[in-house]
């Protein structure tokens, strides 16, 4: 009886520290002489193919997959950085802070083009835009919504639709979502317009993409806005319910990046790893067969990675910011 | 014969060698002064960027409902994106307090003007170029100061001037070849003079004397001054060498003669034997001073003319069977014959009187060490080189004495009862050794000596 107590209070120790990870997988040999531990806030499925073929060439590595939100994972990483040997996160302004603080470990000897890294050191490797995901019974016998602005007339025209059916981020607790809501903002009025109106309409809150697909799928909401179109684009199984548009008005594309962590113990290959990501989602034709969306090579896309992705994280803009959008979709 | 010139340096490499040295001083001066100031205006462009943001910060400050907001826009940080990816720090402090940004941001002290000022210091061990200004904020009840500095690292101004070094490193080793060029060219410039004075002497014949009357730069006029004065004192006593030698020539031989035509004279009129003994040991002792005499002008003025060597074309051939026919008659007197061979011609350049004199000498030799019918054979051969070999067929040269015969006053231990100065080999070892030649003494293997005068 008293093992029982001791084991149980053993193990609850043990979950207390113990990280809430989202998900954690591992590939390759658990007894590998290496193992590459990844931090991340990508779907496991959207990169477990990357991992298997970087691990094809390589039987005595495993790598250790861990998943967790884009904010969380920025605070995990920052209180340990030596845990980790590579970060990947679409949240470009966290993982440019990241950079820009010092945690990543310069990577030479990539071709990559100049506006998809920063300083040898922080690689974008996919272009994913932010979408409008509507379910299609919703819009059985209405245009569907190409902008923002016509989002904003659809809602308002039928609200008894859409009246507690509108899925959006929790920009506090997502910080892909701050990304999207803050350059949504800095790009257009309408962002605050259209924020005003899904508060309005009793709008609910994600922490993330894959969440909101669900709901969408399940028909719980009608409508996702600012939903990753990769993710939703994925759900091929839910492609004749739902509909993916991009906004025809502005585009809001974010670039997925990567980074070594500086403590890592095993930098050669964490830098492997950062050749091995990058060279694959640089070549459309290989990156193709891959889930994730390769890097769009035809230039810098809207949200660039400069000292400015800084802005919004500081602390009395992001207050500012967030009372605002507090004030907008809770009403 | 000319002694060696001792030789301090080479005013060629010292004018090059300064030339070149101030050239390379100048160029390192150019790159630092160059670097230094393009590292002053870089720095400037950095600094102006960086007051740019802070100023843009500080201007979206404003106090609202009591409290502090700074609404800054995304310009002030994309403001800040460079090339090489410089990393950014910034804080903002409301009376010293931290308000956000970066925490333990190296302080810099603000201008009391509202202008920006700046100061590179070390942050997250990496040295960062910073920009701070204050600004008082006035709100309804509250009264405050704002306080924002912003930092980036130098990763981009450091590319910019090694950018900038490499070029100026390039121009500047440009410039200094060029002047190495223009050092060489002035340096030949101006030794041309120099060389040009040196060639006008060198070529002149052994008896042009007259002074260096073509111009000469101004800082050559002592020198040539100088020379055309030694020029004139040489000529003026080697004239009276010349005079001197023939005055002496004159004056010695000719009373000589006199006092030996009357020693005979009165030899043929006393009739004591023992008289007659003592006028033969008289004539015989006037004809050695006498042929001493001769013989030491000879030599003197061999030794005068073989630092002037009046060299012309000759005919080998020709000049000894002109000699051989001079010494026809003492050869006869003595039951001599001079056998000469050799072929048509050859052509040798050279002294015509010293060689005459110093193949005579030889000749003379023979003719006196030779025995009463016999023959001295005298060989002119082209090959190796042009030479005269005279064979007689006398005692020949005592085995070990050889070394030493031609020194002067030097005389073979079988030569008692025969007259001679020791002279003779020493003359024709000059006349040798002034025309790039030698004198070989050696006995032939069948007996007899053996000179050869070989060019």
């Amino acid at each position: 009886m008293r093992y029982i107590f001791v084991l149980i209070a053993a193990l609850w120790a043990q979950m207390a520290i113990a990280q809430d990870w989202e998900d954690q997988r591992l590939f390759g040999d658990a007894q590998a002489v290496q193992t590459l531990r990844i931090l991340s806030n990508t779907d496991t499925r959207f990169f477990a193919p990357i991992i298997d073929s970087f691990l094809a060439a390589r039987p005595d590595v495993a790598v250790t997959y861990l998943v967790t939100g884009s904010a969380d994972l920025y605070d995990v990483f920052r209180a340990d950085p030596a845990d980790f040997d590579i970060v990947i996160s679409s949240a470009m302004d966290l993982q440019f802070k990241l950079a820009n603080d010092g945690f990543a470990l310069a990577v030479e000897g990539t071709d990559h083009p100049t506006w998809a890294q920063w300083r040898h050191s922080l690689f974008a490797f996919s272009t994913e835009p932010a979408a409008i995901a509507v379910n299609r019974a919703a819009f059985d016998r209405v245009p569907l919504p190409a902008s923002r602005q016509e989002l904003i007339q659809a809602l308002r025209a039928r609200p008894e639709v859409f009246r507690g059916r509108i899925g959006t981020y929790d920009v506090r607790q997502s910080g892909l979502g701050y990304l999207f809501a803050t350059q949504d903002a800095r790009a257009s009025e309408t962002y605050w317009r259209l924020t005003e109106v899904m508060g309005a309409l009793d709008a609910q809150l994600y922490c993330c993409s894959g969440a909101m697909i669900d709901d969408l799928v399940s028909g719980k909401i009608a409508v996702a806005y600012n939903v990753l179109g990769s993710y939703a684009s994925a759900r091929t199984d839910a492609a004749a319910q739902i509909e993916v548009i991009l906004p025809s008005d502005f585009p809001t594309t974010m670039m997925r990046s990567a980074f070594v962590s500086r403590d890592t113990d095993q930098p050669d290959l964490g830098r492997a790893f950062i050749h091995h990501l990058t060279d694959l989602q640089s070549d459309p034709v290989r990156a193709a067969t891959f889930p994730l969306p390769a890097l769009d090579q035809s230039g810098q896309p809207a949200i660039t990675l400069d000292p400015a992705l800084m802005t919004y994280l500081d602390r009395l803009k992001r207050r500012t910011f967030l009372q605002e959008w507090e004030s907008a979709i809770i009403q | 014969m000319t002694e060696a010139v001792r030789v301090s340096g080479s005013l060629r490499n010292r004018l090059a060698t300064t030339l070149i040295g101030g050239a390379a001083v100048l160029a390192i001066l150019l790159f630092f002064v160059v670097r230094s100031y393009a590292a002053q205006i870089a720095q400037q462009g950095q600094d102006s960027i960086l007051g740019a943001s802070v100023t843009s910060i500080l201007d979206a400050a404003s106090v609202r409902d009591g409290r502090i907001e700074v609404d800054f826009p995304y310009a002030s940080f994309s403001m800040l994106g460079t090339d090489s990816d410089d990393r950014i720090f910034y804080a903002i402090y409301q009376d010293d307090q931290l308000l956000s940004g970066y925490d333990g941001l190296p302080a810099v002290d603000p201008n009391v003007g509202g202008d920006s000022s700046y100061r590179t210091a070390e942050f997250q061990g990496t040295p960062v170029r910073l920009a701070a200004a204050t600004r008082m904020l006035i709100g309804a009840d509250l009264r405050t100061q704002l306080t924002v500095s912003v930092a980036q690292t130098q990763d981009s101004l450091s590319g910019t001037l090694n950018r900038i070094s490499r070029n100026v490193a390039i121009f500047g080793t440009g410039f200094f070849l060029l002047v190495v060029l223009l050092a060489f060219w002035a340096t030949s410039a101006a030794i041309g003079p120099l060389a040009r004075l040196t060639t006008s002497v060198a070529r002149r014949g052994p008896q042009d004397l007259r002074p260096v009357v073509s111009p000469v730069p101004s800082e050559m006029v002592p020198l040539v001054t100088s020379l055309n004065s030694l020029m004139a004192r040489l000529d003026q006593s080697l004239g009276r060498s010349e005079d001197f030698i023939a005055e002496a020539a004159h004056r010695v031989r000719t009373p000589l003669a006199t006092v030996r035509s009357h020693a005979e004279a009165t030899l043929q009129r006393v009739d004591r034997e023992e008289n007659r003994q003592a006028m033969r040991a008289m004539i015989r002792a006037i004809d050695e001073s006498s042929r001493a005499a001769g013989q030491l002008l000879d030599h003197a003025m061999i030794t005068f003319r073989a630092d002037h060597l009046d060299r012309q074309d000759l005919d080998l051939v020709d000049l000894v069977q002109d000699l051989a026919v001079r010494l026809g008659p003492i050869a006869d007197m003595r039951d001599v014959d001079l056998q000469v061979d050799a072929p048509v011609a050859v052509p040798i350049t050279g002294d015509a009187i010293l060689l005459q004199n110093a193949i005579r000498n030889i000749v003379d030799n023979a003719l006196k060490y030779a025995p009463r019918e016999s023959v001295i054979h005298i060989d002119v051969t082209t090959s190796p080189s042009p030479r005269v070999t005279v064979r007689d067929e006398g005692p020949g040269f005592p085995e070990t004495e050889i070394a030493g015969l031609s020194d002067r006053f030097a005389r073979g231990s079988n030569a008692d009862g025969i007259i001679g100065s020791g002279l003779g080999l020493t003359i024709a070892q000059d006349v040798a050794a002034a025309h790039g030649g030698a004198l070989t003494l050696g006995n032939h293997p069948k007996g007899g000596a053996c000179v050869i005068f070989s060019f």
